[in-house]
């Protein structure tokens, strides 16, 4: 199951690092950040909460990121 | 932020003219300080609560606060240099997301190619609504100026449709009753009543949509290799900086006998803080993914479908294109090449009465053959001429037409008839013909072969590919003429579609390493081979989900010429990549130098940095422009 988010997100090198922290985050099987269209597409593990995987994700994605967001 | 970079050289250049001195000019230039540079400060900041030490924010806040602190160490008041520094790359900053903002939409406007809204006809009124709420079966009504919103077949009206978005190609073209309707072309003369034969989200156009939006998530080696890159990068500098800051006054103070005072470190604090400002990895990190991105929104202006960053590279490597002969090189219908008499005939005047039979005598067949030699004949057949048919099954036909007895077929059916057909030197498909027991001549057909064909492996040359290989079920005769023909290197022939994958297979492995191997079908009995080859390229696409899910490549039209150019586009890009990043790495790589050696301040360092992002952006916004015909 996957999914394509918009996000914000306003370096190109950012997007690179945000990708990498967000993939390790538990229940995402997959995940790739395009910075050209502000879109993050994200596959889920099988049975994840997808809402709470999300969540952890922006909270990853904020560490890397002060003005990352998920819109 | 622009207001902020004003304000900023604003003060700047009051502060200038100004003349104040000690604690209170300190505080006046650390003001403008802050309002140009507190959100680096703040992201530093956060950067190292948080454990990443290393990014841009942070190489800016120490290389500025240094400056700061060495202006008063110095006490030479000379605080411009630390403002400076944070103004040019703020406003680097700004034009760079400027640039990439814009070109973003401009690509992004290329592709637009999503319907608004439909006119739905619902109890005799027309409503407008989203496409998305239209269901299979309904009624839609189509205004002059009006993008189709969903596949259809046209109810009744006629007018010409403008393809161009979803194939590149300016030729409107001509719908009536009972034809389909493409979403995503634009309708310009007359109002069309259509009956919707899909859904919005399996309309081509939603299709096209969703494989070009995900065709950026799909990302290329240098991608990759770059983001790989900035990771080791940037904490690679800093180090630098550090030791550049350290290691050479300590072997001063060690070696030489310099005294221990922060006079030996200044230098080096000030050069590794220029070192810092160098080495901003933006440039590469934000043209990579833009001249890709242009690439791809480029090729798809031109009705060139890429699925991926990564396939963009790859078709940029294809040295071999291998392709499928019918429906891709030929128009896959037939048509009368040649007539031949026997022997000593007038063939002129014989050609009209051999046709005619020959149409007459496959009259009630729905065999291509019959249907192309019907119509070549022309005129509608009059079948009462015709009696007592029979169908000989892998031979032909034999008739009476105007009280003579007619076979038409194949050489097996001659031979039957106790007749020596004359051989025929033309390739194609040969149906010989006797008239009352006497043998009359034979007519070739063949396929036709694409009027853009042997252009297309012409420009195919002339791109930089080595080797052209045609692949057909087709007789060896017919193959080798058509390939002749075109141009085409290497031709197998008689090949059964398991044969093809084979064949592939086989190419594949002669082929060099690194070298790839495209193939291009029509993608409706081909899939298997489209995606055993490294780039599946699939023609003919438009209203053809297949083809699209089975090919890297998806060209909308089936025009081969299309082939040459997606590679011209997939190697411009590639070329413009490796020359951003020779030229980001190349440039920082010698100012790097250079401020170590303190040949470079930290004026001519900022420069450099946002120059080179500067030209790097500009650089990979030409991947969008190709030229329409390959330079010779």
């Amino acid at each position: 199951m996957s999914k394509t988010f918009k996000v914000e997100i306003d370096c190109a090198n950012c997007a690179n690092l945000v990708e990498a922290a967000a993939r390790k985050v538990a229940g995402v099987k997959d995940l790739s950040i395009s910075f050209m269209t502000q879109k993050m597409k994200v596959a889920f593990e099988d049975g994840a909460d997808e809402d709470a995987v999300m969540a952890d994700v922006r909270k990853a994605g904020r560490r890397i990121e002060p003005d990352f967001e998920i819109l | 932020m622009l207001i902020r970079i004003l304000l900023a050289v604003a003060m700047t250049i009051v502060l200038l003219c100004i003349d104040v001195s000690g604690v209170l000019r300190l505080a006046l230039y650390l003001v403008v300080y802050l309002i140009i540079g507190y959100d680096i400060l703040r992201k530093a900041l956060l950067g190292i609560f948080r454990g990443r030490v290393f990014d841009e924010n942070f190489l800016m806040a120490v290389a500025t606060i240094g400056a700061f602190a060495l202006a008063i160490y110095e006490r030479s008041g000379d605080y411009l240099e630390a403002i400076a520094v944070m103004l040019f790359y703020q406003v680097g900053e700004f034009f760079q997301s400027y640039a990439v903002g814009k070109s973003r939409r401009d690509i992004a406007a290329l592709m637009d190619i999503r319907p608004d809204y439909a006119n739905i006809e619902r109890d005799g009124e027309i409503v407008k609504v989203d496409p998305d709420d239209v269901a299979v079966g309904e009624t839609i009504v189509i205004q002059p100026g009006e993008r189709v919103p969903i596949d259809g077949v046209v109810l009744s009206g006629e007018s010409s449709l403008n393809t161009s978005a979803l194939t590149g190609e300016s030729m409107p073209r001509e719908v009536g009753q009972g034809d389909e309707v493409v979403s995503g072309s634009i309708n310009m003369s007359g109002v069309l009543r259509v009956r919707t034969t899909k859904g919005f989200g399996d309309s081509t156009v939603s299709k096209i949509l969703e494989l070009v939006e995900d065709s950026a998530s799909r990302k290329s080696k240098s991608e990759n290799f770059i983001a790989k890159f900035a990771r080791v990068y940037t904490p690679a500098v800093c180090y630098g900086a550090l030791a550049l800051a350290l290691l050479p006054p300590l072997y001063l103070i060690l070696f030489a006998g310099a005294p221990v005072s922060f006079a030996t470190f200044e230098t080096w604090v000030y050069r590794s803080l220029v070192f810092l400002v160098i080495s901003c990895p933006c440039a590469l990190v934000v043209s990579i993914p833009l001249s890709f991105f242009a690439g791809i929104g480029g090729a798809s202006r031109a009705g060139v479908l890429v699925k991926g960053a990564n396939i963009l590279e790859t078709l940029s490597k294809v040295k071999t294109v291998v392709f499928d002969k019918t429906g891709t090189l030929t128009k896959g219908v037939f048509e009368v090449n040649a007539y031949h008499g026997d022997h000593d005939q007038d063939i002129s005047a014989h050609k009209a009465q051999l046709l005619e039979y020959a149409a007459l005598a496959e009259s009630a067949s729905s065999h291509p053959i019959a249907m192309s030699l019907q119509r070549a004949y022309g005129r509608p057949v009059d079948r009462s001429r015709v009696s007592d048919l029979r169908e000989i099954s892998g031979k032909g036909i034999t008739a009476l037409i105007d009280g003579k007895r007619v076979a038409a077929g194949n050489e097996k059916l001659m031979g039957d008839l106790g007749l020596t057909p004359c051989h025929c030197h033309t390739a194609g498909t040969i149906v010989h013909l006797a008239i009352d027991g006497r043998y009359a001549g034979h007519i070739v057909l063949g396929d036709v072969v694409k009027p853009t064909s042997a252009q297309a492996i012409a420009d195919l040359h002339a791109a930089g590919v080595m080797r052209t290989v045609m692949l057909t079920g087709d007789t060896r005769q017919v193959a080798e003429q058509t390939a002749a023909r075109l141009g085409i290197d290497t031709v197998y022939s008689e090949l059964l579609p398991a044969g093809k994958v084979a064949q592939i297979e086989r190419i594949i492995a002669e082929a060099k390493s690194g070298d790839k191997v495209a193939f291009a079908g029509d993608g409706i009995n081909d899939a298997p081979v489209l995606s055993r080859a490294d780039i599946g390229i699939a023609m003919g696409a438009m209203g053809s989900d297949a083809a699209i899910v089975a090919a890297d490549v998806v060209l909308m039209d089936d025009d081969p010429l299309k082939i040459g150019k997606a590679i011209r586009i997939s190697r411009k890009c590639l070329r413009i990549v490796w020359e951003n990043i020779f030229m980001a790495i190349g440039i920082k790589g010698i100012c790097l130098v250079l401020g170590i050696f303190g040949i470079v301040n930290m004026w001519l360092a900022i420069f450099a940095d946002v120059g080179v992002m500067i030209l790097a952006v500009l650089n990979a916004i030409r991947a969008m422009h190709i030229a329409p015909q390959p330079p010779t």
